[in-house]
């Protein structure tokens, strides 16, 4: 592999086999972002956990869910579908569509911020809010308020390749950024529907 | 994959005149100070960051240490002295109680993770993992960078809470609500304790980003021929502590997230039924369980405890198979018991919480699996004395450390079994039992740990050598210093000696702990002190020390010796060496080591 070494401007790449042929190794940094979903898979399993702690314990009271969160669920769905399409697109390298679909994908992600904005707002009014006693509320605004910040963390992502995208300054047509994108994005996506579930039954 | 496509074809060859036409290269490449110093992109820098800031923060938790030392040690004597110093917070040359409890806080958070975890795991993840696997740099050296400045910040924020009016964060390192939740209850708890929750997830997030870069760098970045099974058990060791952070911190940081919520925004995750006796104030908190922090809390606070020791396990024995010349004892078994501990791990956290009023029969569960972990730690001890055994053992300084290293995990393990058992821990929980059990085994053994990689890897990290005379004398005084202030701290936890407290006066059964206490207080100032001198000695060496003239000084094995004597960024000029053999072949056919970069003789046998 690299045999020649620019100090401080080597290539930083995963090595080969015995026989020179390339490792069929997964990318590191996709194999960086599984571990990092592995790490924010542990940050909601412990707040979940806590609230089943809890919602066994004297004084727990539990809420309904806003209704407006059946309607950020199905952007959200929407917007996983969409970010495949542009996946898609890219490795066909059909370059406009890639970018209706990534900027299809940012509305969305936008759109379901908002939406939780709004449900917030209206689980806020009906009366469930910080003060006082704790109950399902309390956690609802945390847990999905922090998930809500991993999306607005994509969606920014997504503005960064979009800007790209539109630029069209990519010279390197590799995939691996957009795969990148996809897989963190299709994993917010499951994250809420767990969420969703989880608020629902238990 | 995107960046390799030059890898289809056979290995390029280097011919003389391309290498000489690289090196001509470089000097128009000159980096400038702030991206070789500053914002670093190369390992070995970013180690050399985590590893100066952790001593700056060493100095400061030791210090801490040595001033509630004062108080413990002469009660009712004055120090004029601390009053320059320290104005209001030691009136009249006392310590008063505030700055008591701030200065034991500030001393366990910052030991615990800023030395601990990240002057530790932070310097030799980064210098060794890409060394010795191989590796030009990190999977991403930008996130490495991100790593240390994210810990640069939380540096900042945590330095800054000790100069607000009301003081740092003083509930203790483990920092309980209701009285960290409550900023009327205690002076600390004020704007103190927010600034330590933003440090602490600053933190987090430094030790998230270090922890996935090196966990993704053993995994995909060795170079040709290093099997897992070839790594040093260094990589090993390091492998398993980021494993543990990058699932355990995220929990820490959704505990710390419901606390800053109670804290500023009056929910009540913790808090419940509380009346606050300092304003006469009930307040409205109801429902919240204080225990659910603790949970939380030990979810990551057990793993913590082995995330700082595994490190010094992996270079402890790295250096032993070294120095005695002899292949590590029982490689897979070191291997497989780094794992069990690392299960092991997340599954025993109650066993700080057996007086909160656990199920008995949960507690029971915990009791089995916390005595299970003695058996991985009994077989690596085990090994590592029969590595020393019979070996041809050099007392270079980093032996000497890692050997006490052994002595103090024993000496510590044993104690670890009393408290294990939940029935004993009732009588011993929070007494001085605790504190000199887990100085033993973690603080003052880990520290050993980091010692003898510093005086080990200081040639590579450096190019030159730490005077051993310094190195010789800082070893028998912190040895001899460690067990003097520690051991006798078990005779007062076995007496009900609580910790945590500042003034025993009022117990006529504890006056008899006097003069040992003066004792412990007196050795706690000489061992600083002799901290001190090699921190010194570690400056002074960077400039001054004698030279490194040889590119592999110890006889070692492992790949960071093949790097030229001063590597620069991308570690090794020509091609990446590849290796044919595990990293342990010590006194083997004759030979006093062989490295892993030599190909299978004829005939040689496996290891
Ligand atoms: C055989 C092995 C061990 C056993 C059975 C054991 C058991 C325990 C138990 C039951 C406690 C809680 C005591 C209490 O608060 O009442 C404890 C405290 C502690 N242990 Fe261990 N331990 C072992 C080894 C270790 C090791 C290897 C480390 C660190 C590397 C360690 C670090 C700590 C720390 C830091 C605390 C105190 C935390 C605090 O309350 O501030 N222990 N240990
Ligand atoms: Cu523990």
């Amino acid at each position: 592999m690299l045999s020649r070494i620019k100090l401080g401007e080597f290539k930083n790449t995963p090595p080969i086999d015995g026989d020179g042929s390339q490792r069929q190794r997964i990318h590191p940094h996709k194999f960086t972002l599984w571990v990092a979903i592995g790490s924010i898979i542990m940050m909601f399993a412990g707040l979940t956990s806590a609230y089943i702690v809890k919602s066994n314990q004297a004084g727990w009271q539990n809420v309904a869910m806003p209704k407006i969160f059946w309607y950020s669920t199905g952007t959200i769905l929407l917007s996983s579908l969409v970010m495949q399409m542009a996946l898609r697109s890219f490795k066909q390298r059909e370059m406009n569509q890639y970018r209706l679909q990534i900027a299809g994908t940012f509305l969305l992600g936008v759109t379901f911020v908002v939406l939780q904005w709004l449900g917030f707002q209206q689980l806020w009014n009906s009366g469930v809010q910080f003060k006082g006693s704790s109950g399902g509320g309390q956690f609802l605004y945390v847990i999905a308020g922090l998930h809500a910040v991993h999306v607005l963390g994509g969606v920014i992502a997504l503005m960064v390749m979009l800007i790209k995208a539109f630029l069209g300054r990519t010279k390197l047509y590799s995939s691996v950024p957009v795969e990148l994108m996809a897989t963190y994005w299709h994993f917010v996506d499951l994250l809420w529907i767990y969420l969703l579930v989880f608020f629902l039954w238990i | 994959m995107s960046n390799d496509s030059n890898l289809h074809g056979k290995p390029e060859i280097v011919t003389g005149h391309e290498v000489h036409h690289d090196e001509h290269h470089v000097h128009h490449h000159k980096e400038t100070f702030i991206t070789k110093y500053v914002f670093s992109q190369d390992h070995k820098t970013i180690g050399k960051q985590f590893l100066i800031t952790g001593i700056a923060w060493a100095i400061i938790g030791g210090l801490f240490s040595v001033l509630f030392r004062l108080q413990l040690g002469f009660p009712d004597q004055t120090f004029p002295i601390l009053e320059t110093f320290f104005g209001r917070y030691a009136k009249g040359g006392q310590i008063q109680p505030e700055f008591y409890y701030a200065l034991i806080t500030m001393h366990g958070t910052v030991l615990v993770f800023f030395v601990l975890t990240a002057g530790l795991s932070g310097t030799f993840a980064n210098l060794l993992i890409p060394l010795q696997c191989g590796a030009r740099d990190m999977a991403s050296p930008f996130l490495n960078m991100l790593s240390y400045w994210f810990f640069f910040m939380a540096s900042v924020v945590m330095v800054s809470s000790l100069f607000v009016s009301t003081g740092p964060a003083s509930g203790g390192w483990t920092s309980y609500p209701p009285l960290s939740a409550l900023g009327d209850a205690n002076q600390g708890s004020k704007i103190g304790t927010d600034l330590w929750l933003i440090a602490m997830a600053l933190f987090v997030v430094s030790s998230l980003l270090g922890g996935l870069n090196y966990i993704s760098t053993i995994l995909n970045m060795r170079t040709k021929g290093m099997s897992m099974t070839r790594l040093p058990l260094t990589i090993w060791a390091l492998f398993f502590t980021a494993i543990l952070g990058v699932l355990s911190f995220p929990v820490l940081l959704s505990g710390f997230i419901l606390l800053l919520f109670d804290r500023n925004l009056g929910t009540s995750f913790y808090l419940s039924d509380i009346f606050v006796s300092q304003t006469g104030q009930a307040l409205p908190n109801e429902g919240g369980s204080a225990i659910l922090y603790q949970h939380l809390f030990w979810f990551l606070g057990h793993p913590e405890v082995y995330i700082i020791i595994l490190p010094s396990m992996g270079i402890v024995s790295e250096v032993l198979a070294v120095n005695s010349r002899k292949p590590i004892f029982g490689y897979m078994a070191m291997v497989g018991s780094l794992f069990a501990i690392t299960i092991l791990a997340f599954l025993v956290w109650a066993h700080h919480m057996f007086v909160t009023g656990l199920n008995p029969f949960l507690g029971s569960i915990f009791v089995l699996l916390t005595l299970l972990i003695a058996v991985p730690s009994a077989i690596k001890v085990f090994n590592w004395l029969t590595t020393l055994w019979r070996g041809n053992i050099r007392f270079t300084p980093a032996t000497l450390f890692s050997i006490g290293f052994v002595s103090l995990f024993i000496s510590g393990g044993l104690t670890g079994v009393f408290l294990g058992n939940s029935t004993i821990d009732i009588h011993l929980h929070d007494t001085k039992f605790i504190v000199a059990h887990f100085h033993i085994v973690m603080g003052v053994a880990s520290f050993f740990g980091m010692f003898a990689g510093v005086y080990h890897w200081f040639p590579k990290m450096f190019g030159r050598y730490l005077n051993s005379t310094l190195g010789f004398i800082h070893f028998w005084v912190t040895m001899a210093g460690a067990y003097l202030i520690f051991w006798p701290m078990h005779y007062e936890g076995l007496a009900g000696v609580p910790r945590r407290y500042l003034d025993l006066s009022g117990w006529h059964n504890f006056n008899k702990f006097g003069e040992l206490n003066k004792m412990i207080t007196v050795v706690s100032i000489i061992v600083f002190a002799v901290q001190l001198m090699f921190i010194f000695n570690f400056f002074y060496s960077i400039f001054k020390g004698r030279k490194v003239r040889h590119q592999n000084p110890w006889g070692a094995n492992t790949l960071e010796w093949t790097t030229p004597i001063r590597p620069g960024h991308g570690n090794w000029t020509g091609e990446i060496p590849e290796v044919h053999r595990w990293a342990y072949d010590y006194g083997k056919d004759g030979r006093e080591f062989i490295p892993q970069t030599e190909p299978i003789g004829k005939g040689e046998g496996h290891h």
